[in-house]
C-alpha cells in the first residue's frame, strides 16, 4: 500500500521511500524514514496535497509524491 | 569573531537574530545567488559579527539556501555556530544539529521555545541531552528575550577555547564501518580542502556529488569508496541515503528517549489543529482566504494606506511648493530650478508617495507569515499553481500585484526557492496593477460608455491568461531546472512578536527609500532631460518638441502595426515607466485643448493599446524591486519578455479584431 490511499485520521508505518534526487532526499530529511509512524490529517480543499502528522510535527506533501511511499497500517503492526 | 546562525525554518531564527544584534543590522546577498544574507553585530560586542544563515532542514546539495549555508560555514569558516533548535519540534530540528556537528566547528545548541515546552507540561534534561549530542545546550525563548545573555556567554566561550564537538560518531554497525573506512581513504584530501575529515567522509556516503568533485578523488579511491559504498548497501538492504536518514533520526530518537519527556500533543499543537479545524476546512477554506485578502487589500489600498498616501503626498506638495517659492525667490537659473522641481521633486515625491501602501501591506503580510497562515495558504492554493510550475507559495505575492507590483516582487522573498522565486517575479506584474486603473477608466469612458465593466473584467482576465501561459512557457524553457519539491511543514500558528513584525516592515521600508533616493533618482534626472529639452539642447516650453517626443515619433512605426502609430502614445508610454498613472497625464499634455483620445484611437486600437498598457515593462520602482531580488540579468530577461509579450497580444488583439470587424 502506499501513503496517498491512506484514509484520513489514520495512521501507518512507512516500510520505504522511493523516487529519486531532491524530492526522495527531502522526504528522507524532512523524517520519512523507514519504520517512522504517520497519520494522515488531512487532505487539502482541492483534494490535494496532504497534510501528515509525524514526529511530533504537521507535514504536507503532494498526493503524487505520496505514491511513492510504501507503508503498512499501523494496526496491523501494534498487534 | 563571526558567529554563523543555523537552524530549521520556522524555528525562531529571525526572531533570535533581531534579539542578538538589535537594530546593527545588514543585509545584503550571497555571491553569485539571490539568498538574503544578513549580517549583524552582536549586542554590546564590537568585534563579534553574526550571520544569519537560510533557514534549512539539512545540508544536502539540492536547493540554492542549502549550498549556501554549506559553501559559508566550509568557505568562510566561522570561529562558532550557533545552531537554533525548536524544542517543541525536536526530533526534526536535530537532524540539522547532527550534520552541522560533524563540521567539527565549535557549536553552540540554542534551545528555544523553552516556554512552550514547559508550559504544556513536557520536560527537557537539558544536562543529558547536551551530554549525549556532546555539544553545549542553552535552553532559550527568543520571543521573549529569556536566556539570550547566556547563549552570548556560552558561544563566546566555546569560540574562544575553541570547544569542538565531543562526539560525531552517530552510527553502529554497518553505517560506521562504512564512515570510518572512507575516513580514512580521504583524510588527505579533507585536510588539503580544509574541511572535516569526519564531514568529507559521511557525505562521500551519502552520494554527495559535490563534496565529491571538490575533494578531488583519483579514480582509484573513487574505486575504493564505491566498493564501500556498496558493500554497506548490500548488507543493509537500503540505498545510501536512505541508509543515512535512517542513521541519524535512529541516533535522535535514542537521544530523546533519554532527556526528552513529552506530552503527546503538546497545548501549541492542539491549538493548532483547532484552528486549523476552521482555516484549512473543506469548504471554508478558500472563502475564509479569500475574505481575508480582501480585507489586507481594502485596508492598504482602500482605507489606512490610501489616507496616509495622501497625507504624505500633502507633505511632499507642500515641501515642493515651498522649496519652489524658496527657489524662485533666490531667482536660481530656471533650468536648475526646473530640474529640482519638476525632475527630482516630482520624480521622487511621486515614487515615495508609495511607501504607506508598502508599510501597510508588508505588515499584514508579516502578521501572516510569522503567524503562521501563510504556510496554510500554500498548502490550500497549491493544486492551482502546480500547473504551471509554480507551488502554493506563489498564490501571495501574486495576489498582492493586483494592488502593487513593488510590495508583490518584495513578498516572493518568502518563496522557499531561488527558481520560484523569479518565475514568480516574472509573472507577478501580469497581474494588473492598481496603477493602471486610471488608465483604463479614461479610455473605457471614452470608447466604451456601454460596456465599462465589461471591458475592465476583460483586461483583467487578459492578465492572468497571459501569467498562466508564460508560466506554462517558462517551465519549460528559462526556468527548466527541477522544481524544488513541495514538502512543507505546516508550523504551529504563534501569535507573532510584534517587534520582529516592526523589523520586517522597516526593512522593506528602508530599502524602498534608499532606492527610491538612487534608482528612482537617477531615473527621474534622465526622464526630465528628456521632457524638458529638445535634440539640441535647447529648453522647450512646448513638451511636443522636447526629445521625450522625439524619441516618441522616432519608435512611434514599431507600435503601426499594433493600430497606435502616434506619437503621443509611444510618448506616454515612455513616461509611464516612471509611474503608470504618468501615462493619463502625458496624454492630456501632449494632446493640447482641442484634442481627445477618440482623435488618436479607433475603438478596435484603443482596445490594443490597453492590452499593450496592461503587459508591458513595469514602473522604474517595480524594476528596481527585480534588480534587488533576482540580479541585473534576469531582471533585464522579465522586461524583454514583458515588452515582447505585450507587443504580440497587442498585435494580435488588432489584427484579429480587425478581420473580424472586418475594418
Amino acid at each position: 500500500m502506499t501513503l496517498d490511499r491512506i484514509d484520513i485520521g489514520q495512521s501507518c508505518k512507512i516500510v520505504k521511500v522511493g523516487g529519486f534526487g531532491a524530492l526522495r532526499r527531502r522526504l528522507l530529511d524532512m523524517g520519512l524514514t523507514p519504520k517512522t509512524q504517520v497519520m494522515v490529517r488531512k487532505v487539502a480543499p482541492m483534494g490535494d496535497p496532504i497534510e501528515l502528522c509525524l514526529r511530533g510535527y504537521e507535514l504536507t506533501i503532494r498526493k503524487d509524491d505520496a505514491k511513492n511511499i510504501e507503508v503498512v497500517k499501523w494496526e496491523e503492526e501494534s498487534i | 569573531m563571526i558567529f554563523a546562525l543555523a537552524g530549521n525554518q520556522n524555528s525562531g531564527k529571525t526572531t533570535l537574530f533581531n534579539q542578538l544584534t538589535g537594530s546593527n543590522q545588514h543585509v545584503g546577498n550571497f555571491p553569485g545567488v539571490t539568498v538574503e544574507k544578513k549580517e549583524g553585530i552582536i549586542r554590546k560586542n564590537k568585534d563579534a559579527s553574526v550571520v544569519d544563515l537560510p533557514g534549512i532542514y539539512s545540508l544536502s546539495p539540492y536547493t540554492a539556501e542549502e549550498i549556501v549555508t554549506r559553501d559559508f560555514l566550509i568557505k568562510d569558516k566561522p570561529d562558532g555556530i550557533i545552531n537554533i533548535v525548536d524544542a517543541t519540534n525536536i526530533e526534526r530540528n536535530l537532524y540539522l544539529t547532527l550534520q552541522l556537528i560533524e563540521l567539527n566547528i565549535p557549536i553552540v545548541v540554542a534551545l528555544n521555545m523553552m516556554d512552550a515546552v514547559t508550559s504544556s507540561g513536557s520536560y527537557i534534561d537539558i544536562e543529558k541531552l547536551s551530554h549525549e549530542l556532546g555539544v553545549a545546550v542553552v535552553p532559550i525563548s527568543a520571543s521573549k528575550n529569556q536566556g539570550i545573555d547566556n547563549l552570548i556567554k556560552k558561544a563566546f566561550e566555546i569560540a574562544k577555547e575553541k570547544v569542538r564537538p565531543k562526539k560525531m560518531d552517530f552510527c553502529e554497525g554497518h553505517v560506521h564501518r562504512a564512515i570510518h573506512a572512507v575516513a580514512h581513504l580521504v583524510e588527505d584530501h579533507a585536510q588539503n580542502m580544509g574541511i572535516s575529515m569526519r564531514f568529507a567522509a559521511t557525505r562521500l556516503v551519502e552520494g554527495d556529488e559535490q563534496i565529491e568533485k571538490s575533494l578531488k578523488l583519483s579514480a582509484n579511491e573513487k574505486d575504493i569508496l564505491n566498493h564501500i559504498v556498496n558493500e554497506m548497501e548490500e548488507e543493509l538492504g537500503t540505498d545510501r541515503e536512505a541508509a543515512l536518514a535512517d542513521m541519524r533520526y535512529a541516533f535522535i530518537e535514542n537521544v530523546c528517549k533519554k532527556a526528552v519527556f513529552k506530552n503527546k500533543e503538546s497545548k501549541e499543537q492542539q491549538r493548532s489543529i483547532k484552528i486549523d479545524n476552521i482555516l484549512t476546512h473543506k469548504h471554508f477554506a478558500i472563502p475564509i482566504f479569500l475574505l481575508i485578502m480582501c480585507v489586507i487589500f481594502y485596508l492598504t489600498f482602500g482605507l489606512i494606506g490610501s489616507y496616509l498616501s495622501e497625507l504624505l503626498e500633502l507633505a511632499i506638495s507642500s515641501f515642493t511648493n515651498f522649496t519652489d517659492a524658496a527657489l524662485a525667490h533666490f531667482g536660481l537659473s530656471p533650468t536648475i530650478h526646473s530640474l529640482i522641481i519638476d525632475g527630482i521633486y516630482a520624480g521622487v515625491g511621486s515614487v515615495l508617495s508609495f511607501l504607506p501602501l508598502i508599510v501597510v501591506l508588508f505588515f499584514f503580510l508579516s502578521l501572516l507569515e510569522d503567524s503562521g497562515y501563510m504556510a496554510r495558504v500554500a498548502f490550500v492554493m497549491d493544486k492551482l499553481l502546480r500547473k504551471i510550475g509554480l507551488s502554493g507559495r506563489s498564490f501571495v505575492p501574486m495576489l498582492i500585484g493586483f494592488g502593487c507590483s513593488v510590495p508583490a516582487i518584495l513578498a516572493s522573498r518568502t518563496l522557499p526557492s531561488e527558481r520560484d522565486r523569479k518565475m514568480t517575479i516574472v509573472l507577478t506584474p501580469f497581474m494588473s496593477c492598481s496603477a493602471k486603473v486610471p488608465i483604463y477608466a479614461i479610455f473605457v469612458a471614452a470608447f466604451f460608455a456601454q460596456n465599462k465593466a465589461l471591458v475592465m473584467i476583460s483586461l483583467y482576465v487578459l492578465g492572468m491568461i497571459v501569467a498562466i501561459l508564460s508560466g506554462l512557457l517558462l517551465k519549460n524553457t528559462v526556468f527548466k531546472g527541477d522544481p524544488v519539491p513541495f514538502v512543507m511543514e505546516l508550523p504551529a500558528y504563534r501569535l507573532p512578536s510584534f517587534k520582529t513584525i516592526m523589523m520586517h516592515v522597516w526593512e522593506k521600508a528602508k530599502d524602498f527609500i534608499t532606492r527610491a533616493f538612487t534608482v528612482i533618482f537617477i531615473a527621474s534626472l534622465i526622464i526630465w532631460l528628456l521632457q524638458s529639452f529638445d535634440l539640441r539642447f535647447n529648453m522647450v516650453s512646448d513638451s511636443s518638441e522636447s526629445m521625450l517626443a522625439s524619441i516618441g515619433t522616432f519608435i512611434a512605426p514599431i507600435f503601426k502595426p499594433l493600430g497606435f502609430g502616434n506619437w503621443q502614445s509611444s510618448t506616454a508610454l515612455i513616461t509611464g515607466l516612471t509611474a503608470k498613472e504618468a501615462v493619463i497625464s502625458t496624454f492630456q499634455v501632449l494632446m493640447g485643448g482641442d484634442m481627445s483620445l477618440t482623435d488618436l484611437f479607433t475603438p478596435l486600437s484603443a482596445v490594443a493599446f490597453l492590452s499593450f498598457t496592461l503587459l508591458y515593462m513595469p514602473c522604474v520602482a517595480a524594476l528596481a524591486a527585480m534588480k534587488r531580488e533576482m540580479g541585473a540579468k534576469y531582471a533585464f530577461f522579465a522586461i524583454t519578455y514583458q515588452t515582447g509579450i505585450a507587443w504580440i497580444v497587442a498585435f494580435l488583439v488588432y489584427n484579429i479584431g480587425r478581420l473580424l470587424i472586418g475594418g
